[in-house]
């Protein structure tokens, strides 16, 4: 928290700026903005189709906002095309766990590097001797990061056989391999259980700590929100409804309506 | 964290198989060699030109294992890069006076170039599309290389006759060895570097193509850079391969080169695994050899014949060789433990 409200002083890492999409009619983000300061999880909830994917697909550039803008560090992103978005410093996870299927856990959390290296076809087939000192450094940067999350067990597993919550724990790997500045997690705690969740928010936590990551958290796991996020948002119907700190958002009588319905629905 | 420990260990990976390998052990590789260096010692010349016409068929079908297995895209297209490689080194090697050495390398460029700008549009297409585009390309192929306008290097249907090369340093050998040998180091090169390029980087970066596309994009790979790129090396690859076949015919035509090769090396490439990279020798054998056993077995339905063989051989083994090692490693490791 005091790390946190520190840096609300600081200029935002990320800014959401009046970002509105439309697909046809339909009006998926309606001039949605908030800020997010180095160090801090902010969750983003909201019921079904209150636009948090939307939101989430617009920083990884899967859509394109009709307006409004995003700035990484008071940069747009929104002319990168999405394979450049990882070099600046936004990694993610997906909802339904996009591994590479075939590959080991320790090739998929390889191909979390890729942004950060660099090589040629050429190179690679001849296994120049600078190709082989990258891939020696990059062993390690992966040997590390799957010592951290508790994979090295499974490293020379293909990863399509592993249970579920071990798959997101290496699609985590494999965005942190990035070593982003932004990590965005969505709805990380889907289909883990009870016990998996509070591990999972531990983990989250120290992530933040510990590797000095900002986190962006897309969540339905309430109770996982409230206890990891040091500053919450509220999403219904493309509209920002609410935002601050965990109890200011649960206390909000517009988050509880849209949550719990009102009356004269 | 005793939580997440404990996620690893109350829930074993009981699905989970290590992954295999894409390659053999050191031990495998040198007995392969081996065999492939002294086999020809022993057998008649003719033996020795279908013995290099292996290889060379292994290349080809290398070629496309890397763009189907590694990068996940379907060719039945081979057969016109096949083409091109084998004009290229031909016209060069009769017309430019250039040593048939030097025209390989000329031929994997050219190719190369053209997989890669035929990988430009095909980045629309995927799955069955792709393999439809790419089939329009082997049929368009042989048509191509008949054209009146470039009759004059081409030799139109008549094709082009090449003068096979003598052994250098005056090697006591005859032209199929010398060829042999010649085929044979430049497809251990060939496959070397397929194996570092499958196991560095950009080869990781084809496969998260192939698995995901949107997850690999999202980890910073160009996916469209990487999959003209596979394009481009398979092409460029199967462009080396048509250059010694036509060395080793001495003889390029238009119809040498329909869509029959495309499909064969399509065939090759599944007999011998997708994605495995050694299985493509055991590919390319299935493909030269099987339908003379099939013409031994019964000469009026030799094409019935074949057709059983290969039924037979998906049936009992869908992965190809690939299954065969497997399941031959197995049985070694128990020998050597029991």
């Amino acid at each position: 928290m005091t790390q946190a409200q520190s840096a609300q002083s600081e200029s935002p890492l990320l800014a959401v700026c009046n970002v509105s999409v439309v697909f046809g009619g339909i009006v998926a983000l309606n001039g949605v903005s908030f800020d997010m300061y180095q160090g801090q999880i902010l969750g983003l909830i909201g019921p079904n189709g209150a636009g948090k994917t939307t939101l989430f697909n617009c920083l990884s550039r899967l859509y394109q906002p009709s307006k409004g803008d995003i700035l990484m560090e008071g940069r747009s992103i929104l002319k990168r095309p999405p394979h450049r978005i990882a070099e600046i410093g936004i990694g993610r996870t997906f909802q339904n766990v996009a591994l590479f299927a075939n590959l080991s856990v320790l090739d998929n959390v390889r191909v979390g590097t890729h942004a950060r290296t660099n090589s040629d076809i050429i190179s690679d087939s001849l296994k120049l001797p600078w190709v082989r000192r990258s891939e020696t450094e990059l062993n390690k940067r992966v040997h590390e990061i799957l010592g951290y999350l508790d994979l090295g067990d499974v490293a020379h597993l293909t990863v399509s056989g592993l249970p579920f919550g071990t798959q997101k724990r290496v699609e985590l790997a494999r965005a942190l391999a990035a070593d982003p500045k932004i990590l965005l997690l969505d709805e990380p705690a889907g289909g883990l259980n009870h016990e998996e969740v509070y591990a999972l928010g531990d983990l989250i936590r120290r992530i933040r700590d510990e590797r000095r990551m900002t986190v962006l958290l897309v969540e339905h796991h309430m109770g996982l929100v409230m206890s990891i996020a040091d500053h919450v948002v509220a999403l219904n119907f493309g509209k920002k409804l609410a935002e601050g700190t965990p109890a200011q958002v649960q206390a909000d009588p517009d988050v509880i309506k849209a949550y719990l319905g009102s009356k004269d629905q | 964290m005793s939580a997440i420990q404990e996620v690893v260990t109350e829930a074993p990976a009981v699905e989970a198989v290590p992954k295999r390998a894409m390659t053999l052990g050191y031990g495998t590789s040198l007995a392969m060699l081996l065999v492939l260096i002294l086999v020809p010692l022993f057998v008649k010349n003719f033996v020795i030109f279908q013995l290099t016409m292996l290889l060379i068929y292994a290349l080809a079908v290398l070629a496309l294992n890397i763009l189907t297995g590694g990068s996940g895209q379907f060719s039945l297209g081979q057969s016109a890069f096949y083409a091109v490689g084998a004009y290229t080194s031909a016209i060069l090697m009769e017309h430019a006076d250039i040593n048939y050495a030097l025209t390989l390398p000329v031929a994997g460029l050219v190719c190369f170039i053209f997989g890669f700008l035929f990988g430009q549009p095909a980045l629309r297409l995927s799955g069955v599309y792709l393999a439809l585009a790419t089939f329009a390309l082997a049929t368009a192929m042989p048509q191509l290389l008949k054209l009146g306008v470039f009759e004059k290097w081409t030799g139109g249907v008549q094709g082009l006759v090449v003068t096979k090369p003598d052994a250098p340093f005056g090697l006591p050998m005859s032209q199929d060895m010398w060829l042999y040998y010649f085929t044979l180091a430049v497809s251990i090169a060939i496959y070397i570097f397929s194996v570092n390029l499958l196991k560095s980087r950009s080869g990781r970066a084809f496969m998260a193509i192939r698995d995901n596309e949107i997850a690999a994009s999202a980890m910073g790979i160009d996916v469209a850079l990487y999959k003209t790129l596979a394009f481009g090396v398979s092409a460029g690859i199967t462009g080396v391969a048509g250059g010694l076949g036509a060395i080793a015919v001495q003889f390029v035509a238009p119809d040498g080169y329909t869509i029959t090769l495309a499909i064969s090396l399509f065939l090759g490439m599944v007999v011998g695994g997708v994605g495995w990279l050694p299985g493509s020798i055991v590919g390319s054998a299935f493909i030269i050899f099987v339908p003379n056993i099939a013409e031994g077995i019964s000469k009026g339905l030799s094409g019935a014949v074949f057709g059983v063989l290969l039924f037979l051989v998906i049936f009992l083994v869908p992965h190809g060789a690939r299954q065969v090692a497997v399941v031959a490693q197995h049985w070694l490791g128990k020998l050597k433990n029991g």
